[in-house]
């Protein structure tokens, strides 16, 4: 099978990695702060540059990806995910190391993916969610990585998003990192942002 | 590029890399919790910083400026070595400047200049684990941590007041991470404890030996535990830096003479050579004068 341009992984993989990594790293190292990514990769659709590079320097043969409906009904998606990275694809979000949504208003519920253990905390889902837009108004965070609040948003999302948000931060430890993705843009929220205040999200 | 072709960047292979960054991820989205990471052999014993040193070579990329320091010095055998095995291995710039930094890897100090936003300090951990000399079963620390009971800490506290009238645990000092997890802070003296807390840097630690990776990111609130009649005390030295005349820094003690003689100065060798080199620096004062 020949691969086409749309199939090309990192031209650099050691200096791609390494710069994609600490975006994501700035990312979740300041809660809700929006950063600029120059990811230059063209996955299959509904893949975009920037998750897919995320998860090209994050996951290997170690890591398990559960893929939502939208991302899994695309076999290019998954091909392209096991040649540049060797991880398993499970059909279960529970057993999935990285998950990705490609479709964030319909996704499975923050609770049913794996939330460690509270023994082992860090054995959990991170979500890397795919989103048309990220802003800094609407929710408002505190916390680690914060120095007041922050306003952070991401649309669309599901209704009960800060609700869900509110319940992951009341399993702390336990509980999922999320890292949002327009086609430019990466945010993260980790497990220990708290949701303080904000109007309820919109859906589409 | 000659020696560093033999390596891959930064001396490490990409998936030992995926390995260790996956941990820091994990670790900074649960500050003060130790992960568990497939810790490598490194070039070097343990005890030399090999923790700290995968945690550096994982982050590290072409346009870091990199700076090592070893009790606060830049030119001991440690802070040496591990810088210029970043700059074979690596081929990147290096400084002693503080503030010039954006990765500072440490050995037991932080340094006096404050920190910025975007800057990481990684420290190397010779144990991570705080509860470890009260509880030597990692199967029960895991669960005290689980459980937040941390009861033995303070009973280990209060022991210190009773037999000594105060605290005194002066180094690796018992932290407690945004009133979640109680935290080995790596041996810095206490002194540097006030520093971490709402730092606008990002803090990893790495323990090579004991396999583990804990995190602090900006602006957390780190706590050094405590008594309300016993309260934290930063320590205090009742003298100034002998070659710069700095106060209120952390200051080490220097033999000069087989007679007992002995001078003190600034433990942050950057620091000292800072304010000795700026012109509005004083004279260093004589010890005899200040007390």
């Amino acid at each position: 099978m020949a691969l086409s341009a749309a199939q090309r992984g990192f031209d650099d993989a050691v200096r791609e990695s390494q710069r994609t990594f600490r975006l994501v790293l700035d990312a979740m190292a300041h809660a809700g702060r929006i950063l600029r990514s120059d990811a230059t990769l063209a996955p299959p659709p509904p893949l975009l540059s920037t998750s897919a590079s995320i998860i090209l320097a994050l996951a290997d043969f170690e890591t398990a990806i559960w893929l939502d409906e939208p991302a899994a009904d695309c076999p290019a998606v998954a091909d392209f995910l096991r040649f540049h990275t060797g991880a398993r694809l499970v059909r279960a979000c529970r057993d999935a190391d990285f998950a990705i949504i490609a479709a964030p208003a319909r996704m499975p519920p923050l609770a049913s993916f794996a939330q460690g253990t509270p023994e082992y905390p860090d054995r959990s889902t991170t979500l890397i969610v795919q989103v048309e837009a990220l802003a800094g108004v609407g929710w408002q965070f505190r916390g680690p990585g914060i120095q007041d609040s922050a306003h952070f948003s991401a649309t669309p999302m599901p209704l009960d998003f800060p609700q869900q948000l509110l319940e992951n931060r009341a399993r702390f430890p336990r509980g999922v990192d999320l890292v949002f993705a327009t086609s430019t843009e990466i945010a993260a929220l980790p497990r220990s942002a708290r949701i303080t205040a904000g109007p309820a999200c919109t859906s589409r | 590029m000659s020696d560093a072709a033999h390596y891959n960047f930064a001396y490490l292979d990409e998936q030992t890399k995926r390995m260790i960054r996956r941990a820091l991820l994990k670790a900074v989205a649960i500050p003060g919790y130790q992960v568990p990471f497939a810790s490598r052999e490194m070039p070097m014993p343990y005890g030399w910083g090999t923790g700290g040193v995968q945690v550096t070579a994982s982050v590290l990329g072409p346009d870091d400026i990199l700076k090592v320091i070893d009790q606060g010095a830049d030119d001991t055998t440690n802070a040496v070595s591990i810088r210029k095995f970043f700059e074979r291995t690596a081929g990147i710039a290096t400084t002693t400047h503080t503030r010039d930094a954006t990765v500072i890897q440490t050995r037991h100090r932080i340094p006096e200049a404050p920190l910025k936003e975007g800057q990481i300090l990684v420290y190397q951990v010779p144990i991570p684990e705080p509860l470890r000399f009260l509880e030597p079963r990692e199967t029960e620390t895991r669960r005290q941590h689980a459980l937040e009971d941390y009861g033995l800490m303070h009973v280990k506290l209060y022991e210190d007041i009773a037999r000594h009238g105060h605290i005194a645990t002066t180094y690796a000092y018992p932290v407690k991470v945004d009133d979640r997890y109680i935290m080995d802070p790596s041996p810095t003296p206490k002194f540097d404890n006030p520093k971490m807390d709402m730092c606008p840097a990002l803090q990893l630690f790495g323990a090579g030996r004991e396999k583990r990776i804990y995190a602090l990111p900006p602006y957390t609130k780190v706590v050094s535990l405590d008594f309300e009649d016993h309260p934290f005390e930063r320590t205090k030295f009742d003298r100034g830096c002998e070659l710069c005349g700095a106060e209120g820094i952390y200051l080490d003690e220097v033999v000069t003479d087989d007679r007992g003689g002995c001078m003190y100065v600034c433990s942050d060798t950057d620091y000292c050579e800072g304010r000795r080199a700026a012109p509005h620096a004083a004279a260093p004062p004589i010890r005899e004068a200040r007390r």
